[in-house]
């Protein structure tokens, strides 16, 4: 299946079955939650210091649910509001506004230590409408320029996204810079297609002599959860036969058929054989 | 779930408004209390952040008036105290909020401000 992003914008894709669905959903929690965390070790705040975070296109509120935990304190903006009504149920501690990253914040200057956003920025490169407004390059340079506003210097944005392509994270970085931001991507996993995260590490303020460096990107093996990898895989390998097709199911049973015909009968499939007692009996052995 | 910690931050950003834009009025608000943790070292850090008049204003509009009119030099612990209520334990449920220039009306519900502008007023 495509990407969610392709197939409509957040408000409508996120709708109330699909915000249960994706909070419900156990492996998001933990992929969101390991994300969140790597995405606060990249924010790199000062310890011991109370910070106040925006957390954009916060959705639900799983990663919200981690910063409560970490004790920050935050603001976390959405556009899908069903999405909001479920972070309402699970009683989140920030909060929650319902708005359009791509229409620019509304947050005065110097307002928040830092922002996370996991797995929202891919959302702002499609246009919705042919309105000048809505097209991507406008948008994030909208979302770009008063995000700078609003965050403290110095001061970090970390956004995990999923781009499709080396020109979105091109036209992405391009825009952040000309907002005013230094930083740049990082990389997690670069070498493995299932645990690759792409992290855009933006920063405020904090030049002059000594630059902030861009950490570094994880490497090496992925520690998996326990499980044998590749395991599903080979499962459905096994279903195959040998030309890489899928290997006809054999007859069950006679009370198969009669389910299967009756199936079919109900489709309104033409030239199903008649029931009799010869349905599904055994062929006498040739010899 | 609108407190005052973020209304304080929060200005206008339709379309070329961008004087006199802030703080956002309330209208017809409905409050609830909630209990929240007490946190002295993050109101320190946060109050420099703050538009003393702006918030005391709001306050007064939601009908607290435990603030005094100018910002206190000495931090005291019952200033803290009423500083950490006003801030976080205040919530407006219901309501809009009004730009005092140009008279958007931003409407809550449900604790929820929707932020959303129209296509003529985006930037």
């Amino acid at each position: 299946m495509s990407r969610p992003e392709l197939q409509a914008p957040p408000e409508i894709y996120y709708g109330d079955t699909e915000a249960k669905k994706y909070t419900k959903n156990t492996r998001n929690q933990q992929i969101q939650a390991d994300m969140t965390y790597r995405a606060l070790e990249l924010l790199n705040l000062p310890p011991d210091e109370p910070a106040f975070l925006l957390d954009i296109g916060c959705g639900s509120g799983l990663s919200g649910e981690i910063l409560d935990e970490e004790g920050y304190l935050w603001a976390g903006v959405d556009i899908a509001p069903s999405m909001l009504e479920v972070a309402l149920e699970r009683e989140v501690e920030g909060d929650l506004f319902l708005q359009d990253i791509g229409q620019g914040f509304g947050f005065r200057p110097g307002s928040f230590d830092g922002a996370i956003s996991i797995s929202v920025l891919q959302w702002l490169l499609n246009a919705e409408t042919s309105h000048p407004t809505s097209s991507p390059p406008h948008r994030l340079n909208r979302f770009f320029t008063t995000l700078h506003s609003a965050l403290r210097n110095p001061s970090r944005a970390v956004f995990q996204f999923y781009p499709s392509s080396d020109d979105q994270i091109q036209l992405i970085t391009s825009i952040a810079q000309k907002a005013g931001f230094g930083g740049g991507v990082v990389v997690d996993y670069p070498n493995s297609n299932k645990a690759r995260k792409v992290f855009l590490c933006l920063y405020v303020g904090g030049g002059g002599g000594q630059q902030q460096q861009i950490p570094q990107g994880l490497d090496g093996d992925v520690v998996e959860d326990g499980k044998v990898r590749f395991e599903k895989r080979r499962a459905r390998d096994l279903r195959k036969d040998k030309n890489g097709k899928r290997k006809s199911q054999k007859v069950i049973d006679r009370d198969w058929i009669l389910r299967k015909k009756e199936l079919y009968r109900k489709r309104g499939k033409e030239s199903v054989p008649r029931d009799s007692k010869f349905t599904g009996r055994k062929r006498k052995p040739v010899f | 779930m609108v407190r005052l910690l973020t209304h304080n931050l929060l200005a206008c950003h339709v379309k070329g408004c961008t004087s006199n834009n802030f703080p956002l009025q309330f209208q017809n608000a409905q409050i609830e209390l909630r209990e929240a943790d007490f946190n002295t070292d993050f109101l320190k850090n946060f109050l420099p952040k703050l538009e003393w008049k702006a918030l005391v204003d709001s306050a007064k509009d939601l009908g607290d008036t435990s603030l005094p009119l100018e910002q206190p030099e000495m931090l005291d612990d019952e200033f803290l105290k009423n500083l950490h209520h006003v801030l976080l334990e205040i919530h407006v449920e219901e309501g809009s909020m009004t730009c005092p220039n140009c008279k958007h009306s931003y409407p809550i519900s449900n604790g929820i401000p929707n932020m959303l502008l129209a296509e003529h007023e985006i930037g």
